[in-house]
């Protein structure tokens, strides 16, 4: 399945606005996130399990259980600042 | 009129007041918060600050928000006014509003949708300060403001 991932924030800085990603149907945003960890690098650094990651599945406040599907836009970014 | 705006433009207070009174005879109480760019933060001159957020997501975080006050609350109206981009010192950043028939529900409503606001909404703040710009980071305090409204924040 095709997924697009968007960054924002101190992890936009460091690897991107987006990324097109293809992974089995099925797999867990967890899943997603272990496939960009294994890249090393970057994305190894800013999304390493010992960081403050926030992540939404279709622009909504998610977690790592989450099962995606074809087309589903996923999103990281640091903890939220606003207000 | 809409309940949510994303803006780089101010606004004005008085201006969002009186739209969000207009038409509704049973408004006996408004309460309203501005939060503004402090020009210190942790000890450091802050001259500007950048605001950025996730467009689409952010309006759907925060409608909803809204819809949660609805079904807690007895209140007439909301309104949220959020800027993003460029912003200088002492500029207003954030205008949440609320009306109700008395004023304790609309005290109450108002500091729940900044609660909310400041855990769920995707926003994030960079600082322009002497020594450089840099992410601001989430304070565990918020999520202890919503954690007294019975809402896990998971944020900070």
């Amino acid at each position: 399945m095709k997924l697009q991932v968007r960054y924002f924030a101190s992890l936009r800085e460091a690897l991107g606005a987006t990324e097109a990603v293809d992974l089995p149907e099925g797999a867990t945003l967890g899943a997603l996130r272990d496939t960009l960890l294994a890249r090393g690098g970057r994305h190894a650094e800013v999304l390493s399990r010992g960081r403050a990651v926030r992540c939404a599945l279709n622009q909504a406040m998610s977690d790592e259980s989450a099962v995606l599907h074809n087309g589903a836009e996923v999103a990281f970014f640091p903890p939220v600042t606003g207000g | 009129m809409a309940r949510v705006s994303i803006q780089t433009e101010d606004f004005d207070l008085s201006q969002e007041v009186a739209a969000l009174r207009a038409g509704n005879g049973g408004v006996g109480a408004v309460v309203s918060f501005i939060g503004t760019v402090r020009e210190r933060s942790e000890g450091q001159a802050v001259s500007a600050m950048e605001l950025e957020h996730y467009p689409g997501m952010t309006e759907a975080a925060i409608e909803a928000m809204i819809d949660q006050a609805f079904k807690r609350f007895d209140m007439l109206g909301a309104r949220v006014v959020h800027r993003v981009g460029l912003l200088q010192a002492r500029e207003q950043i954030v205008l949440v509003a609320v009306s109700s028939a008395h004023r304790g529900q609309a005290f109450e409503a108002c500091e729940f949708l900044m609660d909310y606001l400041k855990t769920q909404a995707p926003f994030w703040k960079k600082e322009t300060t002497p020594s450089g710009a840099h992410w601001v980071d989430a304070r565990v305090a918020d999520d202890a403001a919503l954690a007294r409204w019975g809402i896990q924040a998971g944020n900070a």
